[in-house]
């Protein structure tokens, strides 16, 4: 062939771009314990399925003796392949070159593909591993971390973004992450935040380690800036195809159907829950007795865990969970869990994922701290998520559904499908202790035996109105079912919903209490 | 860091214990998180205590001991991320004790003036 020779060209040259940074570079990324950025899209992808995009690009700096320096796809790695079966974008910096340093051409690469995943609606996974804006470009590069952002806001609620922190990614490159749907992290290798703690020192002069500030147990407990924890990077790409299986490829997309298999025996729904409603039990074994093999794949698993998010199956198709967990914080509405589930409430509905409430509260969480911290504003995001969510969304209320949180864990009033009630379940403004010491506080203080008066006021009340059947009779409930039905009473509504559809008000975008 | 020192690290997995919290008249037995347990009290803030805002250098002392001054008068000057931050009385009265000399570095909070 007369152009063997050009092949050669060819291939020489992709070799010199696949060295990265050089043996030297590497062997630095290894000594960290990290993979490279080529390695890592090999892991994560199907075998033998990236097809690289942009291998050539260099970048177009002038100054600073830059001119002199070749940075070998100029420091991020692009392109798409399959991920079961299923086409994604992905692109990852190489902290091999210039540190995975962000210049405009470099941006231009992840701008490209991004693009193109919006385009053709298909997910997008970006591997963050640099060192932060190249300062030799100036604001070229501020340029650049512009453009992504606008692209994760532009492809929000339309193709599922990933975010994997895989290495430093500080300053404004946190928020191209923060603007996607997850965040993965892994233990001793992630590490964000917007000022580092030299700065703080200085400034501030706190003394924290760059682990302690942004490390990933930070953003999986504290900050909830996470969603996905793990101990290594393959456990993290293990993690990363386990939630694709549930999403659908964008938002006029279905999730894939699972093969349908009915729950574990070991959970068995009428002995998870105790009787006595002080007492606390794990809420997320109560999902696994509803769902197709008992599978949960829990999300934030770690932050604000007083509220259980994650998605399930059920007759084989995605549902989203929401429910209170009585084992944190006796399951109570806080600043935190507030935002957590009213973010996850958002993202099934843009997906076009049913959400299955799970209510189990004594209501919101009392306290100067979050009161000042904006509980009224947080809590709202709750009403505005469920109110706004025009996907099936139904309601099983367990033991306690008392006040405002009665009425933001999507009840009746906020157009909830479904609702279901277990028996002892006790729908009220507040808990009878709290009712009988208001109602009957004359009767209570004059009484010759104070504390005999309450508790048989306390026990009044609970017959009188800390049932389902009150609110049965309003309608605001739809069924009182035994525990045992609750996985048919479930299949059944997500069976009638599925065609659902509702209007609402025109408009450009409403205005939630961000 | 390598990925020996991650697997050295790996906490083993303690549930934590059950306590109590009290919400609605109602105490429920449940775990506490972390973060629940570090809030601070509230507590009403002391109008007759000056303390630094930002950890910093005391540039200047303008009061003594005795000195008695005007709410809004500034008492010292506290020079911080490069800016100097006159401190002012916050009420009137009379200065009890200055805790800081010039030239002094202050972490955040400490006490700086009392009023009496």
């Amino acid at each position: 062939m007369s152009s063997d020779k050009k092949v050669q060209e060819l291939q020489k040259r992709r070799e010199q771009v696949q060295q990265g940074g050089g043996e030297q570079a590497i062997q630095k990324q290894v000594a960290m314990g990290k993979m490279t950025a080529r390695e890592r899209i090999i892991k994560l992808l199907d075998e033998g399925s990236f097809n690289e995009y942009d291998m050539f690009v260099e970048h177009e700096a002038r100054d600073f003796g830059m001119e002199q320096k070749t940075l070998h796809g100029d420091g991020v790695i692009t392109g798409t392949g399959t991920i079961g079966g299923r086409p994604v974008c992905i692109f990852a910096q190489d902290f091999t070159v210039a540190g995975g340093s962000l210049g405009s051409m470099h941006a231009r690469k992840i701008t490209k593909i991004m693009d193109h995943s919006l385009k053709m609606r298909m997910p997008l996974i970006g591997i963050n591993d640099s060192g932060g804006a190249r300062i030799q470009e100036g604001v070229n590069s501020l340029a650049g971390y512009g453009e992504i952002f606008f692209r994760n806001t532009l492809a929000s609620g339309v193709i599922p973004q990933i975010s994997v922190i895989l290495g430093p990614c500080a300053g404004g490159a946190v928020y191209s992450p923060a603007l996607t749907d997850f965040v993965f992290v892994v233990d001793g290798i992630s590490k964000m935040f917007i000022t580092g703690p030299e700065v703080i020192k200085t400034v501030l002069g706190e003394d924290i380690s760059m682990e302690e500030l942004g490390g990933a147990r930070v953003h999986s407990e504290t900050t909830g800036n996470a969603h996905f924890f793990s101990e290594s990077e393959d456990e993290c790409f293990d993690q990363i195809k386990s939630l694709l299986s549930y999403l659908p490829w964008s938002n006029t997309d279905v999730p894939a159907r699972k093969k349908v298999i009915p729950p574990l025996e070991k959970y068995d729904i009428s002995e998870i829950v105790p009787g006595d409603k002080r007492q606390p039990y794990d809420i997320r074994n109560v999902i696994r007795a509803v769902t197709d093999g008992s599978d949960f794949f829990e999300i934030q698993e770690s932050w604000a865990a007083n509220m259980v998010i994650g998605f399930g199956t059920m007759n084989g198709r995605t549902v989203g969970f929401v429910a209170n967990q009585p084992l944190v914080l006796a399951g109570v509405l806080d600043v935190d869990s507030s935002d957590k589930s009213a973010r996850f409430i958002r993202y099934c509905d843009a997906f076009n994922i049913p959400i299955v409430t799970l209510v189990d509260l004594p209501g919101y969480l009392p306290g100067v701290d979050q009161e000042h911290a904006g509980v009224i504003r947080h809590g709202a995001k709750v009403l505005y998520a469920y109110s706004e969510a025009t996907v099936p969304k139904i309601t099983v209320i367990i033991r306690k559904a008392y006040g405002g949180g009665y009425i933001a864990m999507n009840s009746r009033h906020l157009r909830a499908d479904f609702v279901f009630a277990w028996p002892d379940a006790e729908v009220a403004v507040m808990g009878p202790e709290g009712a009988a010491n208001i109602i009957f506080r004359k009767e209570i203080a004059s009484a010759e035996n104070p504390d005999a008066m309450r508790a048989q006021k306390v026990q009044e009340y609970k017959e009188k109105f800390a049932n389902p059947y009150v609110a049965a009779a309003k309608g605001f409930i739809d069924s009182v079912i035994e525990p045992g039905e609750t996985r048919k009473s479930l299949l059944h509504a997500l069976e009638v919903s599925g065609d659902k559809s509702v209007g609402m008000p025109a408009k450009k975008h409403g205005i939630p209490p961000f | 860091m390598s990925k020996k020192e991650n697997t050295l690290k790996k906490k083993p997995i303690q549930e934590p214990p059950l306590e109590e919290l009290e919400v609605g008249n109602v105490i429920y037995t449940t775990r506490l998180t972390t973060k629940f347990k570090s809030r601070l009290n509230w507590e009403r803030p002391n109008e007759r205590v000056v303390i630094a805002i930002i950890p910093g250098t005391i540039q200047k002392i303008m009061v003594e001991v005795g000195d008695r001054v005007e709410a809004g008068v500034p008492m010292l000057i506290l020079e911080a991320m490069k800016m100097r931050n006159e401190v002012l009385a916050p009420v009137a009265g009379v200065i009890r004790t200055v805790n800081v000399k010039e030239g002094d570095l202050v972490p955040k909070s400490h006490l700086l003036v009392e009023l009496d």
